[in-house]
């Protein structure tokens, strides 16, 4: 997928003003915020889980390269064939030539957002092969040809009344009025679309290290049957999504369903584990394991391997404050949020996305949320660091933090400074004491007034003991 | 015990009151407070926007003002939340100095926390008279564990009545620089919080952190709100003179 995380502050302009859009994302409080404030505390011991899930990830991370080779290992020996892809055109050339190998001409696609990376879909067109994703909200965006807006619900932008025009239109069908009639209608176009499959491609929700397994973890049962309805499966996912044990993964799973969809469980968890043989009546008969590193493996052992933590619940996002005002769309590529403002400038360059790490109030709702802990505030403010190192910051931002620092380190000009500041502050805010317009701060002033200040600091007041 | 205040650069040049009502505070908990009269700014916002070098000169000079005090204490959870969490973050690699600002960060309070978990506040002087509701600020709630304290003391004053806003913990938008560089986005969680205020049906909005009052000070002017009394904490809790400086 292209990354157009350069436009980020035009596309904030253009999502605060889009109603359609606003009243979408005011779903998110209730369906996401309130859905996980309600089940999250059926874990009784939550802090000591996410101490052990945040370990478990850790410890793979430290040693990624021993447990890669591990699942590699274990899903040869049962069947499955995996290939390493170093960036998404890799992935895509993979999958094209299983496509050819197996004579593939059509293919059912469950979630991914790893595919998403590789702009996948495309991809397959151009080699021949018809693409129907089948998971709903996947669908209906194949349809409006639009990306995803989040990783968990990629169609949370869109309401019902769109998706209903968008079906009518598509379909050829009678509109439909509500949401059990327009899953009906779905499901019906997506029915022989699993059947007729030659391929089904899926993602990864986990790798297991310990039987070479593929793990799923869905809501609507079309990952079932892309995965083992058609002849070939190929499950592509990222390299940094391997988990020791089964054990190790009960634990995640303690927090993911319930931190992305307020779900104790999800309906379906799958563990795809090798290719169909002569004992099984089902399963495909050739299964491709594609795992992507596009940049991952530079994190490890970088002050941001903290990142690769991630298991892609969303919470993050859910609870952002930021993200609950513009949506997914403003950030540019593949993942949005506070998660998707640190991976985008990791994976696709810190100078084609430059608004990410700086557009957050560092509030820290993201982190108290993190089922792994990622200190997600942390990471953002080291890519600010990362940017001023490396001089991407504006001159006159740059000027203006090293002016209040020399000040603040000369206490005697400071005080001179800040005693002109304050009177004329508090000259120009008049008798309503309120600054309409302040030189060099137009953002704040365009939508804010200026309480003025009181016209004597605190210091100069306090010398002439004015508490006494 | 002696109590180093840090005033912090906000309440110092815009509203200077807090920082005498934070000394009325203090002494009323029978604290002896001092004020080291060449502190600044703790480094929050070169901290905060990647420029590493000033935040540690900045607690450096805090670290040379401050370590004598049994206690430091701010009217400001941001502010303490970057002395107690983040300076210990600027020193990682220097063992000797890391453990001198850890010990002094773990002297270093929010000044309601402070009343509460150390002085004991017994008698809060205040005499506010009326409905308030409260913004809980992002880094003294989820940094210094700041939800309890401030409403235990509001508790101990017989005619307030606190309407809690829903969402109060949602950020305001403030977030420092990021309130000029991205103004249109804070205005707009600034509008959320006002709409929160509104429907709180509150006389005053009440916060521990003079930089969300003032963005949400602005936007309620902005909106033509004129009325609604946007409070200090400390204000609020020492019977301050509103119209002193």
């Amino acid at each position: 997928m292209q990354n157009t995380s350069i436009n980020f502050k035009r596309q904030v302009t253009i999502k605060l003003a889009d109603v359609k859009l606003q009243g979408a994302l005011s779903r998110l409080q209730t369906r996401f915020v309130e859905g996980r404030a309600a089940v999250i505390g059926e874990i009784n011991d939550l802090q000591e889980t996410r101490t052990a899930a945040a370990a478990i990830r850790d410890r793979v991370l430290n040693d990624l390269e021993y447990w890669l080779l591990h699942f590699e290992q274990q899903a040869i020996a049962r069947g499955a064939i995996v290939h390493w892809a170093e960036t998404g055109a890799d992935v895509n050339r993979i999958v094209a030539e299983i496509a050819a190998r197996h004579g593939v001409r059509t293919a059912a696609k469950s979630k991914s957002m790893v595919s998403e990376e590789c702009g996948l879909n495309d991809a397959l067109e151009l080699a021949g092969v018809e693409v129907m994703e089948t998971d709903l909200g996947e669908y209906i965006l194949q349809l409006a040809h639009e990306a995803p807006s989040h990783i968990v619900a990629p169609v949370v932008h869109k309401n019902m009344e769109e998706i209903a025009d968008l079906f009518a239109e598509k379909h050829q069908l009678p509109r439909k009025t509500d949401i059990a009639e327009l899953c009906r209608e779905a499901r019906e176009v997506l029915r022989p679309a699993f059947l007729n499959a030659d391929m089904g491609i899926s993602g990864g929700n986990f790798l297991l290290a310990e039987t070479g397994s593929v793990l799923i973890v869905t809501n609507e049962g079309n990952g079932r049957l892309v995965t083992t309805l058609p002849r070939v499966h190929v499950a592509i996912t990222g390299i940094e999504k391997v988990v020791p044990t089964l054990e190790d993964v009960t634990t995640l799973l303690r927090l993911l369903p319930r931190s992305a969809t307020g779900q104790s469980i999800t309906n379906y968890v799958s563990v795809l584990t090798g290719n169909k043989d002569s004992a099984d009546h089902d399963g495909p008969e050739h299964f491709h394991i594609i795992l992507l590193d596009n940049g991952r493996s530079s994190l490890l052992g970088s002050e941001m391997q903290e990142m690769l933590r991630c298991i892609r619940c969303g919470a993050c996002m859910n609870h952002c404050p930021v993200y609950q005002n513009i949506g997914g769309h403003a950030y540019g590529w593949v993942y949005p949020g506070p998660m998707g403002s640190i991976l985008t400038p990791l994976l696709g360059g810190l100078e084609n996305a430059p608004d990410l790490p700086n557009a957050s109030t560092l509030c820290g709702a993201c982190a108290v949320v993190c089922p792994v802990k990622i200190p997600l505030p942390d990471l953002l403010r080291k890519l600010r660091e990362k940017q001023m190192e490396r001089g991407m910051k504006s001159r006159q931002e740059t000027f203006m933090l090293k002016a209040w620092a020399w000040l603040a380190l000369h206490p005697a000009i400071y005080a001179i400074a800040t005693k002109i500041g304050v009177r004329l502050m508090r000259i120009l805010g008049g008798k309503e004491k309120l600054l309409h317009h302040l030189p060099g701060a137009r953002g704040w002033t365009d939508g804010r007034d200026f309480p003025a200040p009181a016209g004597m600091t605190f210091r100069e007041l306090y010398k002439r003991g004015v508490h006494k | 015990m002696h109590v180093g205040l840090f005033v912090t650069c906000l309440v110092d040049t815009m509203r200077p009151r807090i920082g005498f009502a934070t000394i009325k505070l203090l002494e009323a908990a029978g604290c002896e407070v001092i004020v080291p009269e060449q502190q600044t700014c703790c480094g929050q916002p070169g901290y905060n926007s990647g420029d590493r070098k000033s935040a540690e000169a900045m607690a450096l000079k805090f670290l040379a003002e401050f370590e004598a005090f049994d206690y430091v204490v701010l009217p400001s959870g941001s502010c303490a939340g970057m002395i107690r969490v983040h300076y210990p973050d600027l020193f990682k690699d220097d063992p000797a100095l890391l453990a001198r600002i850890t010990a002094l960060g773990q002297r270093t309070y929010e000044l309601t926390d402070f009343l509460v978990n150390i002085a004991k506040l017994k008698k809060v002087p205040g005499t506010f008279q009326g409905t308030l509701t409260y913004h809980d600020s992002c880094s003294g709630l989820r940094e210094l564990d700041v939800y309890k304290q401030p409403r235990a003391l509001l508790a101990k004053m017989p005619n307030v009545a606190l309407h809690e806003m829903v969402e109060s913990t949602t950020c305001c938008g403030f977030g420092g620089t990021f309130s000029v560089k991205y103004g249109e986005l804070s205005t707009r969680m600034a509008d959320n919080k006002c709409q929160h205020i509104a429907a709180a049906h509150a006389g005053a909005i009440v916060g521990g952190d003079l930089g969300c009052l003032l963005n949400i000070e602005g936007r309620l002017r902005r909106n033509g709100d004129h009325t609604t009394r946007v409070l200090h904490i400390a204000e609020v809790l020492s019977d301050s003179d509103l119209e002193a400086p």
